[in-house]
């Protein structure tokens, strides 16, 4: 095993999967000679060429765009959208092309490609450098939208993801490129894409997290823990299509769901784990399911206060946790 | 590449069939046996030039939805595309789920598409991308309508075929309407082939009711980006004597007398003079024809009203890849 940070598991994954399969290609915005503004294509340019690993022109459509067109013709593009928040110029591609493709060709046609995109809040990126942008893609049949928390699974998960048949969107936590560190395995595996982790086991409640708030929900669960709160930590990974039987097995077990998303609250990820719980373990609930997201405003400000009121922490999870386990 | 008179007949037969098959679709419509047609009455001389000048089979093709000539010169068949009228389980483009004429051929090299205009081009710089990275000498022709160039993703798509010297054909068939706008609302160029210049390549424009000066024109075209001297954009200028589809009634925009007058240059008309000229059709081959297509498409309709429609059960894949269902 090795430790290593989240982005260098990422490009641990890159790299393999592109010396393991010709017609795996890399392209972004300053993804070559630069390796990426968060360097997460550093030195793949240099070792696979820039036929391999390529600038595009600065336009997100054409970068989802072209991609499909090669996946089509047979290659597997790794497209890479610098910011999240940049993404929506291409959500026409994503959501009338590749992600409806396979349906309206009865099969014909089939788009394997994986769209990169780093997430998130807390590192002073203002409206546009902080946007979760998971909601609009896990209403999309066709797609499958994974976000992972950890080292482990980023390399396990990309792998999975360049090798899927399907339009993978590949969510990383750039709060957590570097902040998150954990080992990794030697040698070749793959993470499977759709199965959640129960990354801590407990009994009084289960917290449902992912990305860099799965990251926090573990540091919240033991702040708890001293106060005699047990917390089941569930990692959803693959947030469609959902592990709806390991969503529901944890809170048979321990009878109270928080849902944790730093997304705005309404219309976030969490309402749906909310709805299926809602629907089908309304008699193993012993609370009402709790949702704690971001405030609905349009996005995180960026002023340091401003943007410390706007996101989720360890703190607020644990205090979310202590009012609910009271319940 | 000179044509032989073989090959003149044929294209005209190919508009011929294309036309009656057209015309046929307008007739079921107004029959209550079809919910929808979308014409490409005018457009044969341009799509039939085009497809003559491909090696169709080799090359590949990123379509929109007036392209039933072009279709069919790849080997789409009219009993395809009733099937595709009436909605019908064998439809090959769909199995039922696209409305008619969103083309899909993968036996040819026929991509799926959809209805937001412009995507498709984008997917063809991606295959000329892919053509590039694997050094073979395959050429991709994409078509649109001049009002479709306003997108941003034509333009995107432009600039990286551009950019990277990459092997397609952008054919715009510029029949004068956006459904009901004319082109002095899209553009302030006089062709949309003007538009080329601004973004580093060939533009070039041809009289699109004369399928053999498309051919000529387009054979050239391809000649050089088959050699790798890159991309260019065609503009071929025809007149849409139709209305934009069967839900549109062309009267609130323009008059009789503009549509009647522009008859007189049908792209059938002027292929048949001209071979007339030739001596290469005597009445009596055109009566022949005319017959030939009457029967085909009588055989067409036919066997798609006596097709089975979809199963409700196929309503539900295949949604990813792994779902795909041959037979």
């Amino acid at each position: 095993m090795a430790e290593m940070t989240l982005i260098e598991a990422i490009r641990q994954g890159m790299e393999e999967e592109m010396a393991r399969d010709q017609s795996v290609f890399i392209v972004g915005e300053d993804v070559g000679v630069r390796g990426g503004v968060f360097r997460a294509t550093m030195g793949l340019y240099e070792k696979f060429g820039e036929e391999r690993v390529i600038d595009s022109p600065l336009a997100e459509l054409s970068i989802v765009g072209v991609g499909i067109g090669a996946a089509l013709y047979g290659m597997k593009p790794i497209c890479e959208i610098q910011f999240a928040d940049f993404i929506h110029p291409a959500f026409n591609q994503i959501v009338s092309e590749a992600a409806k493709m396979c349906y309206r060709s009865n099969g014909e046609w089939t788009v394997p490609m994986v769209i990169r995109a780093p997430y998130g809040g807390g590192i002073g990126g203002g409206l546009y450098h902080s946007q979760s942008v998971e909601a609009f893609y896990t209403h999309v049949p066709g797609l499958k939208v994974v976000v992972p928390s950890n080292p482990r699974d980023a390399k396990g998960l990309l792998k999975s993801a360049v090798r899927d048949p399907n339009p993978v969107m590949f969510f990383e936590p750039k709060k957590g490129y570097r902040l998150i560190r954990g080992e990794v395995p030697e040698g070749e595996y793959t993470t499977p894409i759709g199965p959640a982790n129960v990354s801590r086991s407990g009994s009084d409640l289960t917290v449902f997290a992912y990305g860099m708030m799965h990251h926090y929900a573990l540091q919240a669960a033991e702040k708890v823990r001293a106060e005699g709160i047990d917390v089941e930590v569930v990692d959803l990974r693959t947030l469609y299509p959902v592990d709806q039987a390991t969503v529901l097995e944890s809170v048979k077990k321990t009878g109270k769901a928080l849902i944790v998303y730093e997304d705005n609250l309404t219309g976030g990820y969490g309402a749906e784990i909310a709805a299926i719980l809602a629907e089908h373990a309304f008699a193993d609930l012993d609370a009402p399911v709790r949702r704690l997201a971001g405030p609905d405003v349009p996005a995180v400000p960026f002023s340091h206060p401003l943007q410390d009121w706007f996101m989720i922490s360890p703190d607020k999870i644990a205090a979310a946790v202590r009012d609910l386990a009271k319940y | 590449m000179e044509l032989s008179g073989d090959m003149k007949r044929e294209m005209y037969w190919s508009m011929l069939l294309a036309r009656r098959l057209d015309e046929r679709a307008w007739v079921l419509h107004r029959q209550g046996k079809i919910a929808f047609h979308i014409s490409g009455i005018g457009h044969e001389a341009a799509q039939i030039g085009a497809a003559f000048a491909i090696k169709r089979g080799y090359d590949w093709v990123s379509p929109y939805y007036r392209d039933l000539a072009l279709l069919l010169a790849m080997g789409y068949t009219p009993r395809d595309f009733m099937l595709s009228l009436m909605g019908k389980r064998e439809d090959p483009s769909s199995g039922g789920r696209q409305m008619p004429s969103h083309w899909s051929l993968k036996s040819a090299n026929v991509i799926s598409h959809s209805a937001p205009v412009a995507t498709q081009a984008v997917h063809a710089s991606g295959i000329g991308l892919a053509m590039k990275m694997r050094g073979e000498d395959k050429v991709v022709l994409t078509t649109i309508g001049e009002g479709s160039t306003s997108q941003g993703e034509w333009y995107e798509a432009v600039n990286w075929a551009a950019v990277h010297k990459l092997p397609v054909i952008f054919l715009v068939q510029n029949n004068q309407f956006a459904i009901s706008v004319r082109q002095d609302k899209q553009m302030a160029v006089k062709s949309s082939a003007d538009k080329a210049c601004g973004l580093g390549l060939t533009g070039v424009t041809v009289d699109g009711t004369n399928v053999f000066e498309v051919h000529r024109v387009i054979s050239e075209l391809v000649e050089r980006a088959r050699s790798g001297e890159g991309a260019s954009v065609v503009e071929a200028r025809m007149y849409r004597i139709t209305p934009h589809s069967s839900d549109d009634d062309d009267r609130t925009y323009r008059t009789r007398e503009e549509v009647e007058e522009n008859k007189k240059k049908d792209a059938l008309i002027i292929a048949r003079g001209l071979l007339e000229k030739e001596g290469l059709l005597a009445p009596k081959d055109l009566d022949a024809m005319e017959a030939k297509a009457k029967s085909i498409v009588d055989d067409a309709v036919q066997y798609a009203e006596q097709a089975a429609y979809p199963d409700v059960s196929e309503g539900l894949y295949p949604v990813y890849a792994e779902e795909v269902r041959h037979g």
